[in-house]
């Protein structure tokens, strides 16, 4: 390689191997049917599930297709703002961008009457004594504070009632709410 | 024959040794470094390969898109054919199985295949954990996704507490065996393993698998081609499947995708039963609790006596009659979209009597397996040191 001519003011530099150059993208997001329906009852405070044509499953939140046969889900049900844990995590690492106290539970919580669960903040619960199977219920933020996000309900926590025992918690549970015949 | 057609083997493998930060080199040096020790091996020039085959977690990784096309030249690309796969974790997995196929379906001879992954310039963790407009943001990188999973076979099977740091405590002594791992900890004990913290409980800090930066490469001929090898690893089954992350009924444990998926593999290879048959295998388990729960999901055992195998000692290179994850596995080493790809190349380099101190002796099936997203996709393949008789 034919050698360089570095200026003797930079001769004796380390050289640059890397450099990191953040960037920064802005975007404008549109929902489909489904997800605009869910949200702008969600800034009412009520939860919809949708119902598959095929089997009548209930999904929250709707997502507009049922994800194991791609029909068109386009109607909706009012869902009641308790459900259960179906399983969870205890995590003990930050999320950036949000303040939670460490550790905090993550919990697949399937509302009553749901087939599917989503993925939400537990509180007012030590981590030791939550459960597969456990009640919860929504804690809703104030309702001059409620607006179209998804953080319009702040936890869920426990309502105390008994637990869904373990082989009909989450997933496991939907051999006795459903049909039982497309998984068998 | 798998696939149908014709007959694929593998007559040359490369991987670049694993650490978290290669700063020495750039991502197209990193997958050269690979490709060029895959060609060594196979006694192969550049203007042997026919086509390229490339694979690697998403783009948005490391923020580059569509590397392939930026990593063409340094694989020697350029004026040939070059796909790019995209299967999540598994695509080292998948990206192989894409190779084969050019080769089984006649296509091409003589197939250049490499998976890589540089997270020393990206932030995987976080990567998996973009806030999605209007969800809720709570799921802290991959151990808080699968933890709530790990937790239900622990429940459902009750397990002991500890096997998941028995896997973990095992695959860093295999670890120690391969020069190329990442993570290399001769002092570790089995109650440092214990007593690591609780990241995402149940699963310990030492019970996750590194961030690392690391490509692997295989070269995949044709019948012909194979003949001038002294020893190559002929591919007897693959087969890839894919699922939903979340529909009613899911088993989120054992998933439908992962059962069919072994079972196309077993009989296409013609495995009746695998654990006696296969002789090493490399498994994708990121998070320790996955191998008992693969090993029960691909048939190496009944549902529920996965963790027994691990109890047992049976998966451990020194005296286990099916040991898994020779190298150290992605628990030691993890550029994730190699990840996959260096399960597939192991399991062709046992069979090929080429895994040095990690060397299983007399091994002459082996098996790669790898799966990704949500544990919603699946590739897998059976090689052996024999050609298929079928």
């Amino acid at each position: 390689m034919p050698e360089i001519n570095v200026p003797s003011s930079i001769k004796d530099l380390e050289q640059v191997q890397s450099v990191r150059t953040p960037i920064r993208m802005e975007y404008t997001f549109t929902p489909g049917v489904a997800a605009q329906t869910y949200l702008r009852e969600f800034a009412n405070k009520k939860i919809l599930g949708a119902v598959s044509p095929v089997d009548g499953a209930v999904l929250v939140p709707p997502r507009g297709a049922d994800p194991r046969y791609g029909a068109l889900c386009d109607e909706f049900v009012e869902m009641p703002h308790t459900g259960h844990i179906g399983s969870f995590c205890v995590t003990n690492v930050p999320i950036p961008g949000r303040e939670l106290e460490l550790p905090y539970i993550s919990a697949w919580i399937f509302l009553d009457g749901a087939d599917i669960g989503f993925l939400n903040l537990v509180a007012e619960c030590p981590p030791e004594e939550c459960r597969i199977g456990m009640r919860v219920e929504a804690v809703w933020k104030p309702d001059d504070e409620i607006g179209m996000t998804a953080e319009n309900i702040l936890y869920w926590r426990p309502t105390g009632e008994p637990d869904l025992p373990f082989d009909e918690a989450g997933v496991r549970g939907w051999h006795v709410r459903g049909d039982g015949e497309s998984d068998a | 024959m798998a696939a149908g057609g014709e007959l694929a083997a593998v007559v040359g493998v490369g991987m670049t040794k694993f650490s978290a930060t290669r700063g020495d080199v750039s991502m197209p040096g990193l997958v050269r470094e690979a490709a060029e020790r895959a060609l060594k091996d196979a006694e192969m020039e550049w203007e042997d390969i026919d086509a390229v085959v490339m694979g690697k977690a998403p783009d948005f990784f490391e923020g580059v898109m569509m590397p392939e096309i930026f990593l063409g030249e340094a694989l020697g690309a350029v004026g040939k054919p070059m796909l790019r796969v995209h299967t999540a974790g598994s695509v080292g997995g998948s990206t192989a199985l894409v190779a084969a196929s050019l080769v089984h379906s006649g296509v091409h001879e003589r197939v250049l295949t490499v998976a890589w992954e540089k997270q020393s310039e990206s932030n995987a963790m976080w990567a998996l954990s973009l806030k999605q407009p209007f969800q809720v943001s709570i799921n802290a990188g991959a151990g808080g996704y699968f933890s709530p999973i790990i937790r239900q076979y622990m429940e459902e099977t009750q397990a002991p507490e500890l096997i998941g740091c028995m896997v973990a405590f095992k695959d860093r002594q295999h670890a120690l065996l391969n020069p190329y791992a990442h993570l290399h900890q001769p002092d570790l004990t089995f109650d440092q393993v214990v007593e690591s913290p609780m990241l995402w409980e149940p699963i310990r800090y030492s019970e996750t698998c590194p961030s690392s930066d690391g490509a692997a490469a295989m070269v995949i001929v044709n019948e012909t081609e194979a003949k001038k090898s002294a020893n190559p690893a002929w591919i007897h089954a693959g087969a890839m499947r894919s699922e939903a992350n979340n529909f009613p009924g899911r088993d989120e444990v054992n998933p439908q995708a992962s059962r069919e998926c072994a079972s196309d593999l077993w009989n296409q290879a013609g495995i009746k039963n695998p654990r006696e048959e296969i002789d090493v295998a490399e498994i994708y388990v990121p998070f320790s609790w996955y191998e008992p729960m693969w090993l029960e999901s691909l048939g190496f055992c009944e549902r529920g006596d996965g963790w027994k195998l691990v109890e047992s000692g049976a998966t451990h290179i020194d005296g286990g009659d099916l040991p898994i994850n020779c190298s150290g596995g992605v628990l030691s080493s993890n550029p994730i979209g190699a990840s996959g790809m260096i399960r597939f190349a192991e399991a062709a380099l046992q069979v090929r009597g080429m895994a040095g101190e990690h060397q299983v002796e007399g091994a002459r099936k082996a098996m790669g397996h790898a799966y990704g997203g949500g544990a919603q996709y699946f590739a897998m393949w059976v090689v052996g040191k024999d050609k298929p008789t079928t």
